[in-house]
């Protein structure tokens, strides 16, 4: 068996200083803990994690803590993960590169990203996954790469899955394109199954979706729009949940987007199934009404974005923990190819930069989601899908660490975004819940410039500043 | 005075009733203009504007141009193939081109949906939709009610049967939406592989049944079937849609006594409609293409600025 390729980490440029997390809120989904507290990072690993009782000065001292930031009235998490990113590299580094991406990850405060194999060319082969990993180290994330299920993304025979991991993949996806024979599914899940590791299908039956457009609806219906009707997406997810239980391996099913594919998973996860399911902001936000709005071409996503009902069985889904993991589909497209007519344009917007004020603004500040659920969907649910090693707080792992403001708001402009691209329809939205600092292995990736808020500790003050949080607030 | 409170003619979804009548009002003084010696009126001298048709047309261009030349306007006609458009510079370069040559008005054509409204966001002209894929095809709504007006002198408490592939009909859904809004019962019936999902939503009787559908009906608005609907599959046949949805004689006697037969064009003699029925005399089809000129001329008019009943 292949071995595991080691956790993907940049090149250590970034400045790394013991240091304390100190006074804000410290929430962990995989435990549920959720309290106020002190996070102290040592060689960039968390060292310790303190509730209740402040440490000693002596043992601070003995830790050689120099620099705190002040985390009062922030949220501190695991780093983000996003499970399903273009990163357009190689191949299109016009619209998108791995460090592009992974700059965009961590202004969005994601700290792991799953990276498409959809290329060109495609992420079939250990050489291209090793370029991707190689282009990484530049990178402001960690980069897991999904490699093909099938040679060249055709569909037809399977790649050298075993290879492929050992290079760094860390699950399998034609991403962009469904394996359409059942044949080569079931080949793919049995195969698989050696690596333990999930495959991952973007469900869709292209002969059911061939030549639409848009959500076939009551919306198509009016704008005569060539529509993609539900069941192109259902009849797959019913399938590979059959080839799934008749034949062993592991599903992820990528993008879900209607009633009848959260249906389909919660039903399979009452029987115990090994299946799991990711959902995007903009399947949760947006519905098929934005399009006879405005045209804009930015709406144009593959799945489609669906109607209310679809949106509201979404939501539900999500909170009832069917579906898994909130992903971005990060798909950035360049403008010359988006400012066209909707039927030319390609599929895909851009979302790390919005994916969290999308989801604090729309589900958690509406209602549909408590805060800690939404963190969930953000960290240590999408880890377990894909089985990562992050995710999660824990003593003695590396300190991807995201610190928020869950009522700072802001307006989101796609042009001051750090993505090369700015196909998004979030252009211009208010939105509340703003990463203030990403932290990667104990390493301050974002903001991209320092700011004040970080500062050195004078020596004497350290207890104080760690122990309570609040007078870190009396900056010079 | 009324002015038409309107910059650009995009579809007739969201017209009122008045709005509608407003511009029937006005053609009937413009079909009375077409009647005349000479069949030219300097209302819209010094006008610019561009007919642009990137899907073919015939009888939609020749009648804009038509209502354009017999106001007086200057036009430009710019069909490029859709070939060249893939190779050439995209719409937007295209209408930036256009604004930046002074265009009052653009009358587009595309089989892409939402095409006009995308030119309503980069130029300053006025757009008139004529055919954005699927979608609308307001002129085509219009001249139908005003050739049902004419003939009943109100809209209102008739029955109209829109027939045929009502999924690809842009037709269809600018007749539909205009008749609603006149206070007009509206079905529609086709195969239900033509017919779009949650139709019966826009607020029309559904059918697949035509005898069912036309019985009692004033209007038969016959659709083209588009012969390629065959090859792709939604059609076994076309012998067996002429067998189902063919307006033949026979059926005829299901419908009310003062009835009558319309069709955008062009005619598939044989297919959606036999010969006998389309050349008889309750036949309008002619009359559509004479009141279509009155009717285009009555929105370039509108859509300039003009105001109620000033044409010499």
């Amino acid at each position: 068996m292949p071995k595991k390729a080691p956790l993907p980490t940049p090149n250590a440029r970034f400045p790394l200083v013991p240091s304390v997390i100190a006074g804000g809120r410290i929430f962990d989904p995989k435990t549920g803990s959720n309290k106020n507290g002190d996070i102290y990072i040592v060689d960039g690993k968390i060292a310790r994690i303190e509730y209740s009782k402040p440490l000693s000065r002596k043992s601070i001292q003995s830790l050689g803590l120099e620099k705190v930031l002040d985390a009062t009235d922030r949220i501190v998490c695991p780093g983000f993960v996003d499970l399903h990113v273009h990163l357009r590299e190689p191949g299109r580094e016009d619209e998108e590169t791995v460090v592009s991406g992974s700059k965009a990850a961590a202004a969005g405060g994601f700290t792991s990203i799953c990276c498409m194999p959809n290329t060109e060319p495609p992420l079939d082969n250990q050489e291209n996954i090793r370029f991707v990993l190689e282009q990484a180290k530049k990178g402001f994330a960690r980069v897991f790469p999904v490699g093909c299920i099938t040679q060249g993304r055709k569909g037809e025979k399977i790649a050298e899955i075993g290879d492929l991991i050992e290079a760094g993949a860390v699950a399998i996806t034609d991403d962009g394109s469904p394996v359409m024979s059942a044949a080569v599914m079931r080949l793919a899940l049995e195969y698989s199954k050696m690596f333990k590791i999930p495959v991952v299908q973007h469900a869709e039956d292209l002969s059911l979706s061939h030549g639409g457009i848009m959500h076939e609806a009551l919306v198509s219906t009016f704008l005569g729009m060539r529509g993609i009707p539900a069941a192109a997406e259902e009849v797959m997810i019913a399938r590979d949940l059959k080839l799934l239980e008749a034949f062993g391996g592991r599903l992820h099913v990528a993008h879900i987007s209607t009633v009848g594919s959260a249906e389909l998973i919660r039903q399979a996860k009452k029987r115990k199934l090994p299946v799991t399911c990711e959902v995007t902001p903009h399947h949760l936000v947006l519905t098929d009404e934005e399009i006879k709005k405005s045209f804009n071409t930015n709406l144009r996503v593959n799945p489609p974005i669906r109607s209310k009902q679809d949106v509201e069985a979404l939501r539900e889904a999500l909170a009832d923990g069917t579906i898994d993991a909130i992903a971005s589909d990060h798909a950035p497209h360049s403008r010359e190819e988006k400012e066209v007519e909707f039927d030319a344009a390609p599929n895909g917007m851009i979302g790390l930069e919005t994916a969290f004020g999308i989801i604090v603004t729309e589900l958690v500040g509406k209602g549909y989601l408590s805060l800690a659920q939404a963190i969930e969907k953000l960290t240590w649910g999408p880890a377990r899908a894909f089985g990562l090693p992050v995710g999660e707080l824990k003593v003695g792992f590396p300190a991807d660490l995201t610190i928020f403001d869950p009522n700072h708001s802001w307006t989101y402009r796609a042009s001051e975004g750090f993505s090369k691209s700015i196909n998004s329809p979030f252009d211009g939205w208010n939105l509340k819940g703003k990463v203030s600092h990403t932290l990667l292995g104990g390493r301050t990736v974002y903001p991209f410039e320092p700011r004040q808020e970080i500062e050195t500790l004078p020596k004497k003050n350290v207890i104080k500043f760690a122990i309570t949080g609040q007078k870190a607030g009396k900056k010079k | 005075m009324k002015k038409f409170k309107h910059k650009h003619l995009l579809g007739l979804e969201g017209l009122t009733c008045d709005e509608i009548e407003f511009v029937l009002d006005t053609a009937v003084t413009f079909k009375e203009v077409l009647e005349r010696p000479i069949r030219k009126v300097p209302t819209l001298r010094g006008l610019t504007i561009v007919n642009l048709f990137y899907e073919a047309s015939t009888r939609t261009r020749i009648s804009f141009e038509l209502a354009q030349k017999r106001l007086s306007a200057d036009t430009v006609n710019f069909a490029p193939s859709a070939s060249s458009v893939k190779k050439g510079e995209s719409l937007r370069d295209t209408a930036r081109n256009l604004e930046a040559m002074k265009i009052d008005m653009v009358v587009v054509r595309h089989s892409s949906v939402g095409v006009p409204y995308f030119l309503t966001q980069c130029l300053d002209a006025s757009i008139i939709n004529a055919g954005d894929g699927a979608h609308e095809h307001p002129t085509q709504g219009l001249l139908d009610i005003y050739t049902i007006r004419e003939k009943y002198g109100k809209i209102e408490g008739l029955r109209v049967v829109i027939v045929g592939d009502i999924k690809h009909s842009r037709v269809a859904r600018s007749n539909i939406w205009g008749l609603k809004a006149m206070g007009a019962t509206v079905a529609v019936c086709g195969p239900t592989t033509l017919l779009p999902v949650e139709i019966e939503k826009m607020g029309v009787e559904v059918y697949s049944d035509l005898d069912k559908a036309l019985w009692g009906a004033d209007v038969v608005n016959v659709l083209r079937l588009q012969l390629e609907r065959q090859e792709v599959g939604y059609l076994p046949s076309l012998r067996e849609y002429s067998r189902l949805f063919g307006i033949n004689r026979k059926r005829l006697a299901l419908l009310n006594k003062n009835y009558t037969i319309m069709h955008p064009g062009p005619i598939n003699r044989g297919v959606e409609i036999t010969p006998e029925v389309a050349d008889s005399p309750q036949s309008v089809i002619l009359t559509q293409v004479t009141n279509g000129v009155a009717v285009r001329m009555a929105v370039l008019y509108l859509l300039s600025g003009g105001l109620e009943a000033a044409v010499a």
